[in-house]
């Protein structure tokens, strides 16, 4: 009931904002940060609970993409039913993503994951349709009411993206679902024995992670009012969802949360203070420091914390 | 518009270019295929090595002779980056799963990022005699930069191969490879036979950057799509395998060249990537795999 409240509020609050007479910037900014909160909340559905590394991110981001311009470009579809493409189509690669997870794990699934990233920019780049290589402009619609400006509006959906997510991220970790990853992480073998529906579980855990990273690309060409293959599968997005959720800690659906937003907003900063490359240092930089100190990310830190007081 | 003769020549260029994809792909065949290192950032150190190999060629040396010099610089950059993953990794246990593979992405990262913050996104060349011209044989023109690819990656994997089946340490590391706690109930460390082979796979790596330049310019983001074309030879070879890498390498080469010939250059990037895609799904043990 608390988590309820509090994602009510949440949301409340990023509906005011939108309304009120803040700077624009700060919407076209904090849409990029809940991009990477719902991408690292999915990512660690699969990579944190189950402990498959997917590093497939910008696959199942630009897939979400293009099938939203796609749909935009040849019928002119309102955004919910573009984010409803993206999920179903993020969701469909996710389970045949997940069907390599029958004979990979480890780094071949890694590596495979990275495959599937440049197989599906190759296409991109070779499809007339969507523009090829140099992309494609798309042209918005007008705003609703009562938002004042487009990216206003991008920013409230992918608030409600993110609850959306944070809430299935939740429900898998707190249900038998999530204990049945854990012991996949943990065992493979071990948990196949004792009667974890191993299959079943790998791949419900890859669909809805694909999905959800779908949805999240959907919006994207919306809000740059272009779509690219090259930036849109861009490696870029497997650091930042992977980055999220190990720097905040992948235990918890708390911890991707916190280490994207942590992440999101030092690169929107270092961005518009130092320039565009430096950000995707500083999160390379942050990402092997704690794998390396703090591998329980900044929620282990704080447990640690709190239980040595306890003692 | 497709001929015999066009095939001929696209299995030509293939041969030389997956010997190239061989000699690229023997440090990881080390350090991956025996090590069990998931060393993804292996491309990043190569294109770190080509970029060593342009700045010592604004000096006027020569870019094989770069690499040479380069190879105990990076054999201790190799023993160094080992000794590190042990300590906070292999020593814990963590390895295994996400946070080995997040450590080296994150350093592939850090390695791509620094290349642009000190040269730029531009492409970069080295200056050789070889590099812009080429062999004329009956009717055929072959690149001389490909033919030095060639030799260069012929003689790098003779000498591995034969460095891990007739010395010493190089069998020690095959043993290692094999069954770690055997070696290490015959009072071997293993640990240190482990750093002298990342050493060695980060070393040839160096010689490999140093390839890299002399077949075509390099640019900090290239590590991305060699990623595919390594991981996607060493698969295929089989761990570890000497001979199957370069078998692999050639099975790449023949197929990207064949690729780029019938369907053009912006499908190249698609073969190795499907090829280690089905590879995976259907052989993951690879060609020769141990």
């Amino acid at each position: 009931m608390k988590y309820w409240i509090g994602a009510a509020v949440i949301l409340l609050a990023a509906v005011g904002l939108a309304l009120s007479g803040i700077n624009e910037y700060f919407f076209f900014a904090g849409y990029v940060v809940l991009t990477f909160v719902v991408l690292a909340t999915a990512w660690n559905i699969l990579g944190g609970y189950a402990g498959y590394v997917n590093f497939g991110t910008p696959a199942f981001f630009g897939l979400g993409a293009y099938s939203a311009a796609v749909l935009f470009k040849a019928l002119g579809a309102p955004l919910l039913l573009q984010i409803v493409a993206g999920a179903v189509m993020g969701g469909l690669l996710g389970f045949g993503v997940g069907l390599l997870t029958l004979r990979l794990r480890g780094i071949f699934f890694a590596i495979a994951t990275v495959a599937v990233i440049f197989i599906m920019e190759t296409l991109m780049v070779n499809w007339r349709y969507v523009g090829g290589a140099t992309g494609l402009q798309l042209l918005r619609p007008p705003v609703p009411e009562p938002f004042d400006s487009y990216t206003r509006m991008l920013f409230v959906v992918m608030a409600l993206m993110a609850v959306v997510a944070v809430s299935v991220a939740r429900y898998v970790q707190v249900s038998w679902i999530g204990r049945g990853l854990r012991a996949i992480r943990d065992s493979e073998e071990a948990a196949e024995c004792s009667g974890v529906p191993t299959l079943r579980l790998k791949l419900f855990a890859c669909v809805v992670s694909g999905a959800l990273m779908g949805a999240a690309g959907a919006p994207m060409p919306m809000y740059l009012s272009f779509i690219e293959p090259a930036s849109t599968f861009n490696l870029s997005y497997t650091i930042g969802a992977l980055g999220g959720a190990i720097i905040g800690g992948m235990s918890h659906w708390l911890g991707p949360i916190v280490g994207a937003i942590l992440l999101g907003s030092l690169q929107q900063i270092v961005t518009v203070t130092v320039s565009g490359e430096v950000n995707v240092l500083v999160v390379g930089v942050l990402l092997v420091l704690f794998v390396v100190a703090a591998p329980e990310g900044i929620l282990g830190l704080f447990r640690k914390r709190t239980l040595a007081r306890r003692k | 518009m497709f001929s015999f003769e066009l095939l001929l020549e696209a299995i030509l260029f293939g041969v030389l270019l997956g010997c190239f994809y061989a000699a690229v792909s023997i440090g990881l065949s080390v350090s991956f295929g025996l090590l069990d290192v998931p060393h993804v950032a292996h491309p990043a150190i190569m294109v770190f090595g080509s970029y060593c190999t342009y700045l010592l060629g604004l000096y006027g040396l020569d870019p094989i002779v770069a690499g040479i010099v380069l190879m105990p610089v990076f054999f201790l950059l190799g023993v160094g980056v080992y000794r590190f993953y042990y300590e906070s990794f292999e020593k814990r246990g963590t390895e295994a799963g996400v946070r080995g593979l997040a450590f080296f992405f994150g350093i592939a990262f850090i390695i791509e990022v620094g290349l642009i913050l000190v040269f730029g996104v531009d492409q970069r060349m080295a200056q050789a005699p070889y590099i812009g011209t080429s062999l004329s044989i009956a009717g055929y023109r072959i690149p001389y930069r490909l033919l030095v690819a060639f030799g260069v990656a012929l003689v790098l994997t003779a000498a591995l191969t034969i460095y891990f089946s007739k010395t010493f340490l190089g069998r020690a590391i095959k043993a290692v490879a094999q069954d770690e706690p055997a070696l290490r109930l015959m009072g071997a460390n293993p640990v240190r036979i482990k750093q002298w082979a990342f050493g060695i796979a980060t070393g040839v790596s160096a010689l490999a950057g140093a390839m890299l330049i002399i077949v075509g310019p390099v640019e900090p983001s290239l590590d991305r799509l060699y990623i595919g074309r390594t991981f996607c030879v060493v698969v295929l070879a089989g761990l570890g395998s000497m001979t199957g890498t370069l078998a692999a390498g050639l099975i790449l080469g023949i197929a990207e060249s064949i690729v780029l010939t019938l369907f053009g250059a912006s499908w190249a990037p698609a073969v190795a990537f499907g090829l280690l895609l089905i590879v995976l799904g259907i052989r993951p043990q690879g060609l020769f795999g141990r």
